[in-house]
């Protein structure tokens, strides 16, 4: 089991040596230079070079890439090329309202979607469950992007209930301008978190223990939720943990949209700036975090379940 | 001998002759009535796209008029944009857009995916950990951002959203035809097709691949939701097609502030044309398992 883990631990390091490497040549080599980018078609000469030399630009690639991935390793990114700020201080500042969107969001459609799709699983087969099916599948066809406007011009430009866009920094105004977004999340995420984990449950209703569970009387609710759910829950918590990671970016459509000055719309407004430093940290630091769960569900995994070793 | 041959003739005339997987999965299909109506509307739509594309139908759909913002009318059914473009042509136009996205996309991610997920999943060793590398690598990068920055650095335009969208979802594939590659390379199929002195390439893709296929055609059809809702995100981020292009995600971006001012046919339009074939894909794929994977059967 320890060799398990120090294995699984040490494989991080080519992963992300690898998402260093691919960061690099999508910016730095597929992605011409950003110099022109910055300063726009009318840069003179000298002001392009002056610009390459001070964004470190006119040295040799390899020497380009080491200083990436020491930025990588140290994990301070520099400055952005649009604000000037260090990039460290606007991700500071910037987590805390993704995540005050995101948790709270992510928690309620977590449970709310467990609990219908356990009502679906004891209601499977019959039409109540095919409904349902066909309703999260309906859904899930519609564009995350149709849901925003329609949703905010429903609820805050029709009704009034909701701001419009803005936000307030203090921890107790913040909220008004979140439901809105909160609540969209939460529709836009059902549909598809309602089938997975129905199917996990169904997944586990066909296992021999629980036809010995019925065979010896339990009632169907006993069943559901303390055999069935019980079970269910180690695939379902390990989804969970995998999600964990987009939790930072926040919600890139919902923060740009609602003007949320969180992570995911610094990461939009760096793709309108051009702004190569924000959004390479942004690529790393999401792929960073996505790597480091992972890890932890497959540990996790491991010592629920002995059978697992890595191949 | 002829004795045995009699009774073999009726064995086989007594005992039904088994299915085989594609015609049980054929047979299994007809009898769904929701999947065939949802194939049906695929059809409908492929030739919508390609009537549009030939120029035949809607064929005046980037014609402006003076008078923007017309409601439906029987003279434009789904009424005009700002600049008085019809959006119904437009709509039919978004089709062919649309569905190029999901065709382009797998004629690039498919071959990557099956090529590596065979070749890792068959040879094993070294270029199987070379390739789990490669692919857990690129797994890593969120999607989102990942297909943000291949179409940022590509810039904007069609090829850039089929560049950036095929390029970065190959990853799921390429594991499962790798997973299965595992499992089929020591069948007795292939144990005997090398006993006959099949090559390497031989046996992956003329003995092997069939066997895989039912991955590949499923695969195929999720393909073209993933491409049309990326393509609507790309818009909004300004990344996607050209702004004058017809594509359903530059008609709902549009459509943000034309709801204020009371004009919603146009995010309607592009949203119900997306809605159906979205719903379809989703719900012929959902068969297409269902049919082609007997473990996933009565779920």
């Amino acid at each position: 089991m320890l060799t398990y883990i120090a294995r699984r631990i040490l494989y991080v390091i080519p992963i992300l040596f690898g998402v260093t490497l691919i960061t690099f040549v999508l910016f730095n080599l597929v992605g011409g230079n950003p110099v022109y980018q910055k300063l726009g078609k009318h840069g003179s000469e000298a002001e392009i070079q002056l610009l390459s030399k001070e964004l470190g630009l006119d040295r040799p690639l390899h020497e380009q890439y080491l200083f990436f991935l020491k930025q990588c390793v140290t994990l301070d990114f520099g400055r952005s090329w649009s604000s000037n700020q260090k990039i460290t201080d606007m991700l500071s500042n910037g987590i805390g309202a993704s995540l005050s969107l995101t948790v709270p969001a992510f928690t309620i459609s977590v449970l709310l979607s467990i609990l219908i799709a356990l009502g679906a699983a004891f209601f499977r087969g019959t039409i109540i469950d095919r409904g349902l099916v066909v309703f999260c599948l309906a859904g899930m066809s519609i564009s995350m992007l149709v849901y925003i406007i329609f949703f905010q011009y429903m609820f805050s430009f029709r009704l009034g209930v909701f701001p419009i866009t803005g936000y307030d920094p203090s921890l107790a105004g913040r909220w008004t301008y979140l439901i809105l977004p909160m609540i969209i999340w939460i529709v836009v995420s059902l549909g598809s978190d309602i089938l997975l984990y129905r199917t996990i449950m169904l997944d586990e209703i066909f296992q021999d223990y629980v036809r010995t569970a019925r065979a010896k009387g339990l009632s169907e609710k006993v069943v559901m939720l303390k055999h069935v759910l019980k079970n269910a829950m180690i695939p379902i918590i390990t989804n969970i943990v995998l999600e964990i990671p987009f939790l930072y970016t926040g919600s890139l459509l919902l923060e740009a949209f609602f003007g949320i000055p969180g992570l995911g719309g610094m990461t939009v407004q760096a793709l309108y700036n051009s702004d190569f430093p924000v959004i390479k940290a942004m690529t790393f630091i999401g792929s960073m975090l996505y790597v480091f769960f992972n890890l932890v569900s497959d540990v996790a995994y491991a010592i629920v379940d002995p059978r697992i070793k890595l191949e | 001998m002829t004795v045995a041959t009699a009774t073999m003739n009726q064995i086989s005339t007594q005992t039904q002759m088994p299915k085989s997987l594609w015609a049980d999965a054929i047979s299994r299909i007809k009898r769904d009535k929701l999947a065939l109506t949802c194939g049906a509307i695929i059809i409908f739509y492929a030739l919508l796209a390609l009537l549009a594309s030939l120029g035949l139908i809607a064929a005046d759909y980037a014609q402006t008029n003076p008078q923007g913002f017309s409601p439906p009318s029987p003279d434009h059914w789904f009424g005009t944009d700002m600049f008085g473009r019809d959006v119904f042509m437009r709509t039919v136009h978004g089709t062919r857009i649309a569905l190029s996205i999901g065709l382009v996309t797998s004629l690039i991610a498919i071959p990557i995916g099956v090529c590596l997920g065979a070749i890792a999943g068959y040879f094993g060793g070294k270029v199987d950990d070379l390739i789990v590398w490669f692919y857990t690598t690129v797994d890593s990068i969120p999607d989102l951002l990942k297909i943000i920055a291949l179409s940022y650095v590509m810039g904007r335009g069609i090829l850039s959203v089929y560049v950036a969208i095929g390029f970065t979802t190959w990853v799921g594939l390429c594991r499962l035809i790798r997973a299965e590659f595992m499992k089929h390379k020591s069948r007795e199929y292939v144990l005997a097709a090398n006993a006959l002195g099949a090559s390497h390439t031989r046996r992956m893709f003329v003995h092997i691949l069939p066997n895989v296929f039912h991955i590949i055609l499923i695969n195929f059809s999720l393909r073209f939701i993933i491409g049309i809702k990326t393509e609507v995100i790309l818009s909004y981020l300004g990344l996607g097609v050209e702004p004058g292009q017809p594509s359903w995600g530059i008609m709902i971006d549009d459509a943000k502030q034309e709801l204020a001012q009371g004009v919603w046919w146009q995010l309607a339009a592009a949203t119900g044309a997306m809605f159906f074939i979205v719903l379809s894909f989703n719900i012929f794929a959902d068969a297409l398992r269902d049919a082609l994977d007997p473990k996933l059967r009565n779920k």
